[in-house]
């Protein structure tokens, strides 16, 4: 009953079997990257990430616009 | 995208990244200290003083710990804590065990080089440790795991930052190999024998080898570049859609290339022949990467003149797009068969090792650091110094090896008109000679650039608890006197 799962014990099916997977994963994570015009400004919008962590300016500024004595130092430096 | 006004300091644990960047130039300044005496033992032999603790053969698995697992390990350690907190803008999760994973790698590190020096090894290229270490840095990586998963699950960002991908890729990575290549018979506390036998136990090693490579030098870094470029330019990574297509390239390719290692063995050739492959397809994500990060400077390309930090990340790029264009070339068959056991192999390393993780880790310390400490570093022109020191270091040694080696190899396969060698393997040790004390030179302007960084380092946080005790004595005086 089992013995079709025979064929991929056998080195010569398994290998280009694994290549054809692996290969149309990588080509179906290809095409999701690089097709739909929301989806790309979508996945682009990510890249501001490391960029939203700064502190808020208001945090780190005086009233007079002098930096508060709490940060010495802000991310974009 | 959620942001937060709390400091950072207050919101995060900085606590644990500042100890893991101490000993990351702790163990970068010993490890490299022993790559120079190594080197200049290989140049003047009398250096290993007749003590078997201090022959090459015992020192260099101690060179190579220290500077992969201590220096390395404790920079990704450090940066990977940090990154994962700052893109998921929550705080680390379980504490007590990122403090555990700290004492943990700090101990794995320092037993493992003294038990080297004292002759106990397992014999496995980058994987010498006994078992019993083996076991221990099994369960301080699980910790590792579960500190990260535990706080990305804890996230505030809806998003996952693509470098925390590759942060994961490298811990989920790192543990398969440690496991699978360290499969053993204990016969004693300090002796095993592999599980493997043969040509499988090679392959094993080098699949592990190649991926560690893969995986702990190579992705991992990748995690801190994808952080650390776009933060020190003050602009986002070039192509966020670029940056996954690399990380899928990259996991998809690098598993399959540890084969070129034993090119010209008793390994199957279609083994070889698959890994070579493998090996020329993995120049495209590796192009890939390196593209999107050197464009993330596009129109601000003056920064290269006014950060010093900019020059070490950006080169870093550079090297690692030259040695992984130098990787796949080495890979094919025909030049391997030049290059293969000679110091042509020695220098690609290094081309990686510090061009590329070496001077990403500087780069990333020196934007770290002011922000860890609160404070400015204390001299911008001592990272000038520190730059050039490092980068003419690293031509040195990448240069003379490239004369040693492939000098060695046509050496080696050289006949005369009857088929015989036509030269003696003690005149290529001869022709060594020079280019192994340029060698120790270029490791010399490396380390001299390491401790600048030290020196440098040291006297920022100085500055700033010297800074900070100004304000307390400020704060007391102004509430004494309301």
């Amino acid at each position: 009953m089992f013995d079709w799962l025979m064929w991929f014990t056998h080195m010569e099916n398994s290998k280009p079997l694994a290549l054809v997977l692996f290969f149309g994963v990588f080509c179906g994570i290809l095409i999701y990257v690089y097709t739909g015009k929301q989806r790309g400004q979508r996945l682009e919008s990510y890249k501001y990430i490391p960029l939203d962590d700064d502190e808020p300016p208001a945090a780190d500024a005086a009233p007079d616009g002098n930096r508060s004595p709490s940060r010495k130092v802000t991310d974009h430096e | 995208m959620v942001q937060s006004s709390a400091l950072p300091a207050e919101q995060y644990n900085y606590d644990i990244v500042r100890k893991f960047t101490i000993m990351a130039m702790v163990w970068a300044v010993i490890g490299m200290m022993v790559g120079v005496y190594i080197a200049s033992e290989l140049a003047w032999p009398g250096l290993n003083l007749d003590n078997p603790a201090l022959t090459f053969g015992r020192l260099r698995p101690v060179h190579t710990t220290l500077v992969i697992f201590g220096f390395g390990g404790c920079a990704l350690f450090a940066t990977s804590y940090y990154i994962v907190q700052r893109t998921c803008q929550a705080r680390l999760a379980f504490p007590w065990l990122a403090e555990f994973t700290f004492w943990g790698w700090q101990a794995g590190v320092g037993l493992g080089a003294l038990s080297y020096m004292a002759g106990i090894t397992q014999g496995r290229e980058y994987a010498e440790f006994a078992w019993p270490l083996d076991i221990a840095i099994t369960v301080v990586w699980v910790s590792y795991l579960a500190v990260y998963v535990e706080t990305l699950r804890r996230r505030n960002q809806p998003h996952i930052y693509v470098a925390n991908w590759f942060f994961l890729a490298y811990i989920l990575a790192v543990a398969l190999l440690h496991i699978f290549n360290n499969l053993a018979v204990p016969v004693s506390w300090t002796e095993s024998y592999s599980l493997f036998a043969g040509v499988q136990d090679a392959m094993v090693q080098w699949w592990y080898g190649h991926n560690a490579v893969g995986f702990f030098l190579t992705a991992a870094f990748l995690g801190m570049m994808y952080y650390f470029v776009p933060k020190q330019a003050g602009r986002p990574i070039y192509s966020y859609r670029l940056s996954i297509i690399h990380f899928w390239a990259l996991i998809f390719l690098y598993m399959w290339a540890g084969g070129h290692h034993l090119h010209w063995t008793s390994l199957p050739d279609w083994v070889s022949t698959l890994a070579a492959t493998f090996s020329i397809l993995l120049l495209m994500p590796s192009w890939g990467g390196m593209i999107n990060g050197i464009m993330t400077l596009s129109g601000a390309w003056d920064k290269l003149r006014s950060d010093p930090v900019m020059l070490f990340l950006i080169t870093s790029l550079s090297f690692y797009g030259m040695s992984t264009f130098e990787g796949p070339l080495m890979s094919l068959k025909s030049v391997n068969a030049l290059s293969h056991y000679t110091d042509w192999t020695v220098g690609h390393v290094h081309s990686g090792a510090l061009g590329w993780v070496a001077l990403i880790s500087f780069g990333s310390f020196y934007h770290l650091i002011p922000r860890l400490w609160d404070t400015r570093m204390y001299s911008q022109n001592l990272i000038y110094v520190h730059f050039w020191l490092a980068t003419i270091g690293i031509v040195l040694y990448i240069t003379s090896m490239w004369v040693a080696g492939i000098g060695q190899g046509l050496m080696l396969r050289s006949f005369d008109d009857y088929g015989n060698l036509a030269y003696t393997f003690i005149e290529t040790v001869e022709f060594m000679h020079t280019p192994y004390i340029w060698r120790a030179l270029g490791g010399v302007f490396f380390v001299t650039g390491v401790l600048v960084m030290v020196y440098n380092f040291v006297m920022t946080v100085r500055s700033a608890r010297r800074e900070q005790a100004a304000l307390d004595a400020k704060l007391a005086a102004k509430m004494a006197k309301a």
